[in-house]
C-alpha cells in the first residue's frame, strides 16, 4: 500500500502547529495547555513516523517520492517542496520523533520553575518540524531549509537564557560557526545544479555517474575532478552541522543552552544532519575516493582528539559534549570508509544512549540543584538509584561493551574501517581504536566522580530559605559545594523518559545489526559501490549477534575499555590522589587539552577579533577617509575653496573692475598684434 | 475596460496630497485620515490592476500614450509588464505602512509629511509606468524633491548635510544619464524606449552610454564606491523616509538597469559586466565588513542595504556571462529573478529593519547600540519580529531574503563557481553582523533604567511589523507566485540579451 501524503503532512505539521500554539498563545493556554498541545503534536508525529516504517518495512508499500508544492519554477531549474519517504527517512523519522517526546516529557520536570516556559515548549516543538522537513526532503532546496531551520532553532536554544552573557556569546558563535559550513554546502548545492541540472534527489542522483571526468576549471590551467569538489563542499556543510573538526568549536559552548536541548539537539539529532545528509547523498560521495578519504581524515582526528579533551573536563555535561564530538568522528570516519550504513546504526544507537546520558546529566543537576562540577558531586547512587543505573547503562553503550547497542554499531566501525584499503584509513584505523580506550577513560572518570567515592559537598538545612526556588538564570550564585537540601531522586517526568532510553541503548544494537548493516534493509537509500563494500565484507563473517559479542569479549576494543575501566576504578574508588600527580606529572598535556588545542583563543583572535579590526580600517579607512573626505566631500572642499578664490575678484570697486578692464584690452590687443607679426 | 489604471494609480495619491495639504497643521488627525484613504485607495487600485495583467504575455500591457511634448516627439507613455507590476505593488503597500507608521510619531505639520510622502509614492510608481525615458527622467528627479524635504525637515540634527549630500550625489549621477538621452534622441528622434532598445549603436557609442547609464543607477543602488550618501541619509531621515529610502527608492536604480542598460547598450553591458559584478562581490564582502563594525544601528542596516543590493546588481549582469558566454539562457533568468525576487524582498526586510529601529527611536531618541540591552526582557514581541527580521537579513530560508540569493548564487555558480564563492560569504558575514547587532541589541540583561521603562510594541507598530512579517513570510515559504508573475517579462528581457547590436 501506498504512503498517503496526508499522513506525511501530518507527521512533519502536527509539531508546527503544536509550536505555534504554544509560542503564540501560551500565555492564553498557560503551562498546562503549552506542554499538552506540543506533547500531544510530537507525539502524533511519532506515532504515525512508527506506522510510516512498519508501512515501508512489514506492510511493504514503496518509496514515496513526491513533491507537495512547487517552490519556484524557472525554465529548465526548478525547486520544489516535497517528502523522499524510504526506510532511512523512516527510520531517521522515528528516531527523531521519539527522542523529541521524550525530550519533550523530561522537560516538563527540568523546566517547571522557568519562566519561560511556553516559549521553550515552542521552540523544541519547532525544531522537531525543521528537523522533520530536513530529513524528509526530496531535494536540495528543503534539505538547506531544513538544515539553516535547525541552526535557528539551535540559536535561540542556545540563547535560551538570554540573560546570560556566556549563553549569547554561545549561541551567536554557534550560528557563525555554522554558518561557515553552511557557506560550503550552498557552494555544493549550487555544483550539483550546475553539473547535474536539478535540484531533485532522484534525477541527481540518477544522473550522478555522468560526473566521471567532469572538472571544474579552478584556474587558467587547474582543473578538479567535478565530483570531489561538489562532495568535499556538501561534507564542509556537514562539518559545520556535526561539529567536525576544525569546526567543532561550537558544539561544547552550546552546552549553555537548557540540557534537554542538548540531549535532542546537540547530541541526538541534529548534530545527525552531517551524517544523514551524506549517507543520503552516497550515490554521490561514491563518485570521489579523494573526497572520501578526507571525509575519514577529518572524521578520525575528531574521534581522538576531542575525546582527549573529555578526559580533563570537569562540568558534567561538557564531559558528554565532547564525547558527543567523539562519536561524531565515529561516524563520520565510517562515512569515509563508504560504511554508509554503519554510520546510520551508530547515528541511531548514538541517538539512544547520548540522549539517555544528557537527560541522565540532567537529571543529576536537577538533583544538585543546578550544580554541574562533578568536583563537587560523589557518592550520588544512594539518592538517586535510577538515574544512576540508567546512566550505567548509557555509559557501557558508550564504551562498547559488548551485548550493549554501542557495542554493536561502533565495533562495526572499527572493523569497516580495518577493512578498508582507502588512503588514510591506517590513520583511521589507529584512531577509532585509541579512541575507544579514551572513550572509556573519560566516561568511567565522570561515572565514578558523580556517582561514586565520597559526597564532596555538604548539606547545610537553611529553613529560612524555605523551599530553594533559585532560578536557573542564576546558576552559579551559590557556594561550590553547599547544598540547601539533601540530593533526591528526580520526579516521574524525568526519570521516565529515562527508562525509556535505556530500553533501546540495551538491545537495539543486537535486534538491528543484521538487517542494518548486512541486510539490504536500506535498499536503494544507501548506493556502495562493489569494490568500496566495507561492510559486505564483514557481513560474510557475521553470524549471529550473540556469536558477535561473545568474539567481543576477546577483541582489543574490548580489552581497551577494560584496561582503561581498571585504572580509573584504582584511581577514583581507591586512590583519588592519582589523579592530580597524573595531571602534575603530564602538565604540558593537561595543558593543550585543557585548552582545547587553542583552537577557541586563536579563533577569536583572528576571525572575530580581526574581523571587527579588518571592519574599522576599511570603514575608516575605505569608506570615511579615501571616499567620503577626499572624493565626496573633497570635491564639495574643493567647489568651495575655487568659489572663494574667485568670489574675491568680485570686490565690488570700480577701479578693481577698470583695472582688469584695461588689463584685459592690452592683454587681448598685444595678442593680436603678436598674432599680426 | 478603464485603461487609464496606470494615470490612475499614479496621480491618485499626488492629487490625494491636496485635500491632505488643505487639513492644515490644525487638523492633523484630518490629514492622517485622508492620507490613509488615499493610500488604500491607492493600494487597492494596483490590486485591481493584477488580475487584469496578463502574465503569460510577455508584451507591455494597459498601453497609454499620449503626445506630451509635440517639439521633442515626447510621449506621456505608460505600460506595466510583470517586473514593475511587482514593485507597483510593493509600492502601494509600503505607501500604507509608512503612513500608519507615521501616525503619532509625527507630530510637526503631520499634514505636510503626509502629503510628502503620497506625491513620493505617485513619483514612484510613474518611474516604474513610464515607457518614454525622458518621462522616466521626469519621474526620477521628480523623486527627490519629497524626498528632499522628507530629510531635510523632519530628519535628524545634521539633516542638512544628510539631505544636501544625498540630493546632489543623486543628481550628480543623473546628470550623466540625461546627456546619454539626448545623445540618443538626437540619434533616433524619440524618448520611447521600446524603440530605443532597437537602435543600433556602435560599441564606442554604446560604452559611453553604458557609463553615463552606469553612474546613475550605480548612485541609486547604490553600489560601491558611490554608497556614501545612503548611511548619512538613512541615519538622518524620519523612519519613514528611511523606509520608503529602503524598501522602494532604491529598487530604481536596479530597474533602470534592467530597462536602459540592458536593452539599449547589451554590447557594452556584456564587455564590462565584470566591472559591476566585481563591484557587487566588493559590497558584499567590503560592506559586509564595515556593517560588523557600525555603532548606530541605522548606519549598520544602511550597510546591510547596499550588500544586499549587491546581489541585485550580481544577477541582472550575471545574465551576460550566461547569455553570451555560455549560452545558458535559463540559468540568465534564475540570475535575473533572482535580482527582481531579492528587490522585492529587501523592500520588506529593510523596511521592516527602518521600522524596527523606529520603534526603539520612538521609545529611546537613540540610535546608538550601546544604549540598548536586554531589550527582549521589556518587549518580547517587539523582540519576536525584530528575530523574524533579523534572520530574514542573513538569508534564513523560510523567509523572503534566502530566496534571491539563493537564485543568484545558483546562476553565479554556472557562470564562475569564483563568483559564487564570493557571493556566498555573505551568509558567513551577514549572520555576523545582524546577529551582533541583535545580541547588543536584543538579548542579555537590561543595561540601563531607560531600556526598563520601554514599552512593548502598541497595536499599531504591532500591524506595521505584521504586515511586512506576513510579506516576508510568504515570500519566502512561496516565491513562485512571485517568479510566476514575472517570468514572460524576464525572460523576454533575457532572450534579449543575446541580440547584438554591433
Amino acid at each position: 500500500m501506498e504512503l498517503s501524503t496526508s499522513i506525511l503532512l501530518t507527521i512533519a505539521l502536527a509539531p508546527l502547529v503544536g509550536c505555534l500554539l504554544a509560542g503564540f498563545f501560551g500565555r492564553f493556554i498557560g503551562r498546562a495547555g503549552a506542554h499538552t498541545v506540543t506533547i500531544l503534536g510530537v507525539a502524533i508525529a511519532c506515532g504515525l513516523s512508527i506506522y510510516v516504517l512498519y508501512q515501508l518495512t512489514a506492510g511493504g508499500a514503496p518509496v514515496y517520492n513526491h513533491n507537495i508544492y512547487t517552490w519556484f519554477e524557472i525554465g529548465q531549474y526548478s525547486a520544489h517542496v516535497g517528502f523522499l519517504i524510504d526506510r532511512l527517512t523512516a527510520m531517521m523519522m522515528v528516531v527523531v520523533t521519539f527522542v523529541s517526546l521524550l525530550v519533550h516529557i523530561y522537560t516538563i520536570g527540568y523546566m517547571h520553575e522557568d519562566p519561560g516556559y511556553q516559549r521553550f515548549f515552542s521552540y523544541i516543538s519547532l525544531f522537531t518540524f525543521s528537523m522533520l522537513m530536513l530529513v524528509m526532503s526530496n531535494n536540495f532546496m528543503q534539505l538547506f531549509f531544513g538544515w539553516e531551520a535547525v541552526g535557528l532553532v539551535s540559536y535561540l536554544l542556545i540563547g535560551f537564557w538570554f540573560k546570560r552573557p556566556t549563553a549569547i556569546f554561545a549561541n551567536l558563535k554557534a550560528f557563525v560557526v555554522n554558518r561557515v559550513g553552511d557557506f560550503g554546502f550552498l557552494l555544493g548545492i549550487a555544483g550539483v545544479l550546475y553539473f547535474l541540472g536539478t535540484l531533485d534527489y532522484a534525477t541527481a542522483f540518477s544522473a550522478a555517474p555522468t560526473l566521471v571526468g567532469k572538472t571544474l576549471q579552478i584556474t587558467q590551467n587547474t582543473h578538479w575532478d567535478a565530483a570531489t569538489v561538489i562532495c568535499i563542499f556538501l561534507f564542509i556543510g556537514a562539518m559545520g552541522k556535526s561539529a567536525q573538526v576544525p569546526l567543532h568549536v561550537w558544539l561544547p559552548d552550546s552546552m549553555e543552552g537548557p540540557t534537554p536541548i542538548s540531549a535532542l539537539i546537540h547530541a541526538a539529532t541534529m548534530v545527525t544532519a552531517g551524517i544523514f545528509m551524506v549517507a543520503r547523498m552516497s550515490p554521490l560521495f561514491e563518485l570521489s575516493d579523494t573526497a572520501l578519504s578526507f571525509v575519514m581524515v577529518i572524521g578520525a582526528t575528531g574521534a581522538l582528539f576531542t575525546g582527549l579533551i573529555g578526559i580533563v573536563q570537569n562540568d558534567i555535561k561538557r564531559v558528554v559534549a565532547y564525547s558527543t564530538l567523539s562519536q561524531l568522528g565515529y561516524m563520520t570516519v565510517a562515512l569515509g570508509v563508504s560504511a554508509y550504513a554503519g554510520a546510520v546504526f551508530h547515528l541511531m544507537t548514538h541517538a539512544f544512549f547520548k540522549a539517555l546520558l544528557f537527560l541522565g546529566a540532567g537529571s543529576v543537576i536537577i538533583a544538585m540543584h543546578h550544580e554541574q562540577d562533578m568536583r563537587y558531586m560523589g557518592g550520588l547512587r544512594k539518592y538517586m538509584p535510577i538515574t544512576w543505573i540508567t546512566m550505567w547503562i548509557g555509559s557501557l553503550a558508550l564504551c562498547g561493551v559488548p551485548f550493549f547497542a554501542g557495542f554493536y554499531s561502533k565495533d562495526a566501525i572499527i572493523e569497516a574501517v580495518g577493512e578498508s584499503h582507502r588512503w588514510g584509513s591506517n590513520y583511521a584505523y589507529f584512531c577509532v581504536m585509541a579512541g575507544a580506550f579514551v572513550t572509556a577513560l573519560y566516561t568511567f572518570r565522570q561515572m565514578y566522580l558523580t556517582f561514586h567515592g565520597k559526597e564532596r559537598f555538604t548539606v547545610v538545612h537553611d529553613h529560612s530559605h524555605g523551599h530553594h526556588v533559585e532560578h536557573k538564570d542564576d546558576h552559579g550564585h551559590h557556594e561550590p559545594g553547599i547544598m540547601h537540601q539533601t540530593p533526591h531522586e528526580t520526579p516521574w517526568v524525568v526519570t521516565l523518559p529515562l527508562i525509556l532510553l535505556a530500553i533501546p541503548s540495551i538491545v537495539v544494537g543486537a535486534f538491528a545489526i543484521k538487517p542494518l548493516l548486512y541486510g539490504e534493509w536500506f535498499g536503494s537509500a544507501i548506493h556502495v559501490n562493489e569494490a568500496n563494500n566495507v561492510l559486505g565484507e564483514l557481513g560474510k563473517e557475521f553470524h549471529s549477534w550473540v556469536g558477535m559479542a561473545l568474539h567481543g569479549f576477546t577483541q582489543l576494543p574490548f580489552l581497551l575499555v577494560l584496561t582503561a575501566f581498571a585504572i580509573q576504578t584504582y584511581i577514583y574508588l581507591f586512590n583519588p590522589s592519582v589523579a592530580d600527580r597524573i595531571k602534575n606529572a603530564l602538565k604540558p598535556i593537561y595543558n593543550v587539552l585543557n585548552h582545547k588545542y587553542w583552537f577557541d583563543a586563536v579563533y577569536y583572535i583572528v576571525f572575530a577579533r580581526g574581523g571587527i579590526a579588518l571592519g574599522r580600517a576599511l570603514w575608516k579607512g575605505g569608506d570615511t577617509a579615501v571616499i567620503d573626505g577626499v572624493l565626496v566631500d573633497g570635491s564639495a572642499g574643493l567647489v568651495d575653496r575655487i568659489a572663494g578664490g574667485v568670489r574675491r575678484l568680485q570686490s565690488g570697486y570700480l577701479y578693481h573692475y577698470a583695472f582688469a578692464m584695461i588689463l584685459g584690452l592690452i592683454l587681448l590687443l598685444g595678442g593680436y598684434w603678436l598674432v599680426g607679426q | 475596460m478603464f485603461n487609464h489604471l496606470l494615470s490612475l494609480l499614479i496621480w491618485l495619491p499626488i492629487v490625494g496630497a491636496i485635500p491632505v495639504l488643505l487639513a492644515g497643521s490644525s487638523r492633523p488627525n484630518a490629514a492622517r485620515w485622508i492620507s490613509l484613504l488615499v493610500a488604500i485607495a491607492t493600494f487597492a487600485v494596483s490590486l485591481y490592476l493584477l488580475p487584469q495583467y496578463n502574465a503569460s504575455d510577455a508584451a507591455k500591457q494597459m498601453v497609454e500614450d499620449h503626445l506630451w511634448i509635440a517639439g521633442l516627439n515626447v510621449h506621456y507613455a505608460l505600460a506595466v509588464d510583470g517586473i514593475a507590476i511587482a514593485l507597483i505593488l510593493l509600492t502601494t503597500l509600503v505607501g500604507i505602512l509608512v503612513i500608519v507608521g507615521a501616525w503619532e510619531v509625527i507630530q510637526v505639520n503631520p499634514h505636510q509629511y503626509m502629503a510628502a510622502m503620497l506625491v513620493l509614492e505617485g513619483l514612484m510608481i510613474g518611474v516604474f509606468c513610464a515607457t518614454d525615458a525622458l518621462l522616466f527622467y521626469v519621474f526620477f528627479e521628480a523623486m527627490l524633491i519629497p524626498m528632499f524635504i522628507l530629510i531635510g525637515v523632519w530628519g535628524g540634527p545634521r539633516r542638512v548635510y544628510a539631505t544636501l549630500k544625498f540630493f546632489i550625489y543623486t543628481f550628480f549621477g543623473s546628470i550623466f544619464m540625461l546627456v546619454g538621452l539626448i545623445y540618443l534622441y538626437l540619434k533616433a528622434g524619440t524618448f520611447d524606449l521600446a524603440q530605443l532598445a532597437a537602435l543600433p549603436l556602435s560599441m564606442k557609442e554604446q560604452t559611453w552610454l553604458f557609463f553615463a547609464f552606469l553612474i546613475a543607477f550605480a548612485v541609486k543602488v547604490p553600489m560601491v564606491p558611490v554608497h556614501t550618501w545612503l548611511p548619512d541619509a538613512h541615519v538622518e531621515a524620519p523612519t519613514g523616509g528611511s523606509v520608503v529610502l529602503a524598501a522602494v527608492m532604491l529598487k530604481i536604480g536596479g530597474y533602470g538597469f534592467l530597462r536602459f542598460s540592458l536593452p539599449i547598450t547589451p554590447d557594452a553591458s556584456e564587455a564590462y559586466a565584470w566591472v559591476v559584478i566585481g563591484l557587487s562581490l566588493i559590497a558584499v564582502i567590503y560592506i559586509g565588513y564595515i556593517a560588523l563594525v557600525q555603532e548606530d544601528m541605522k548606519k549598520l542596516v544602511a550597510y546591510s542595504s547596499v550588500a544586499h543590493m549587491g546581489f541585485v546588481t550580481l544577477g541582472i549582469f550575471i545574465a551576460f556571462m550566461l547569455v553570451r558566454g555560455n549560452n545558458n539562457l535559463d540559468a540568465a533568468k534564475l540570475g535575473v529573478q533572482g535580482a527582481m525576487v531579492q528587490m522585492i524582498s529587501h523592500g520588506f526586510v529593510s523596511g521592516a529593519m527602518f521600522s524596527c529601529i523606529g520603534v526603539l527611536y520612538d521609545r529611546l531618541h537613540t540610535r546608538q547600540i550601546k544604549d540598548y540591552g536586554g531589550v527582549i526582557n521589556v518587549m518580547p514581541w517587539f523582540g519576536f519580529f525584530y528575530v523574524l527580521f533579523a534572520m530574514a537579513n542573513c538569508g534564513m530560508p523560510g523567509t523572503s531574503g534566502f530566496v534571491g540569493e539563493f537564485q543568484v548564487i545558483l546562476a553565479s555558480f554556472q557562470a564562475n563557481p569564483w563568483i559564487a564563492l564570493f557571493a556566498a560569504f555573505t551568509l558567513i558575514i551577514s549572520a555576523a553582523y545582524t546577529l551582533y547587532l541583535v545580541k547588543r541589541v536584543l538579548w542579555g540583561d537590561i543595561t540601563n533604567s531607560h531600556v526598563a521603562e520601554m514599552k512593548d510594541i502598541n497595536g499599531r507598530e504591532w500591524f506595521v511589523l505584521g504586515v511586512f512579517a506576513a510579506g516576508t513570510l510568504v515570500l519566502g515559504i512561496w516565491p513562485e507566485p512571485l517568479v510566476h508573475l514575472m517570468d514572460s517579462s524576464v525572460s523576454q528581457l533575457v532572450t534579449q540579451l543575446g541580440n547584438h547590436k554591433i
